[in-house]
């Protein structure tokens, strides 16, 4: 299966998502005008990757903002690493927030609390800006 | 008119008017304000903490503009062009923090829906906004654009203050709505 990779803007984050590896990475800022348009691809490869997903997955999410729109579909994109853990794989999230940046951690804890998946929040300097 | 030129900056200064804004709006347009803002609040404000929620709440706010809208300018010039919305935008360096407000026009019979709404997200103290925010974040429900309720809560939150609004009946199906959010330092 082909890796997903695309390139980040003011808008939409940096997706770099690797079969072989298991490791993906969802970075920078998530504000479209309709997420939906960005995140419907980004889905769909989650479930072709779930019908045979390597035994360790880690997505990690380091975002500078990401805006309403984007927060349920980001809750989907959990939901289907959700699906591949229930079926006895490893998943883990790794949620990275600026130290100075509470609303983040926050949200982090928002979305830990709803998905029964293992959340590691890791604090760093500063996000990469686009 | 031309008079007026320099009594409309006098007032914009008065008023610490950081940016302003009125007409049609487009996604491109939106990603030039908040570049706009976005270097600005750099210049202005040494917090990052509030940097980040003033960036967030004109975010929301215009996106809000952008989809929340009943009065769609016409263009004369290209008619088979998608209309775009209409709205107003002011940002405002305050005392202790920042002003944005916001107008745009809405369905006359949405607006018991948004008061109603917006009543409860003002009667919540923030541990229970936080609850709102994740039952709607979890209920499942996707709006159009894939906000599904989620935008008001999260302005609100980034606020830590009490939104202020307004209806102003405009015609027979539309209403002005205008809201006011307050990012305190």
């Amino acid at each position: 299966m082909e890796s997903l990779q695309l390139e980040g803007n003011p808008k939409t984050p940096t997706v770099n998502f690797d079969p072989e590896t298991g490791l993906f990475e969802l970075k920078g800022r998530s504000i479209p005008e309709n997420s939906i348009d960005f995140y419907k691809p980004l889905i769909d490869w989650l479930d072709r990757y779930g019908r045979s997903p390597k035994a360790k997955t880690a997505l990690h999410v380091q975002l500078e903002y990401f805006n309403t729109s984007s927060s349920k579909c980001i809750l989907d994109l959990f939901k289907k690493l959700e699906g591949i853990r229930a079926t006895g794989n490893e998943v883990t999230v790794l949620w990275h927030y600026e130290a100075d940046d509470e609303d983040m951690l926050e949200a982090g804890e928002d979305y830990a609390g709803i998905i029964n998946i293992p959340f590691k929040m890791i604090q760093i300097e500063e996000v990469d800006g686009n | 008119m031309i008079e007026r030129i320099h009594d409309l900056y006098d007032e914009l200064e008065r008023q610490r008017v950081m940016l302003s804004f009125k007409g049609a709006l487009s996604p491109d347009l939106i990603t030039a304000l908040l570049g706009a803002v976005e270097r600005k609040m750099e210049g202005l404000e040494s917090d990052p903490r509030t940097r980040k929620r003033v960036f967030n709440v004109v975010m929301e706010c215009l996106q809000n503009l952008y989809h929340h809208n009943t009065k769609l300018r016409e263009d004369q010039e290209r008619p088979d062009a998608a209309p775009e919305p209409q709205g107003v935008v002011m940002i405002a360096h305050m005392d202790r923090g920042y002003s944005v407000l916001t107008g745009n026009f809405m369905a006359g019979i949405e607006v018991e829906q948004l008061k109603n709404h917006l009543d409860r997200i003002n009667g919540l103290p923030a541990d229970a906004l936080r609850e709102f925010y994740r039952e709607t974040l979890a209920d499942g429900k996707f709006g159009r654009n894939g906000g599904g309720g989620l935008g008001m809560i999260d302005i609100a939150r980034k606020s830590g203050g009490k939104l202020e609004y307004g209806f102003v009946p405009y015609d027979k199906d539309s209403a002005f709505f205008s809201l006011n959010v307050n990012v305190t330092t």
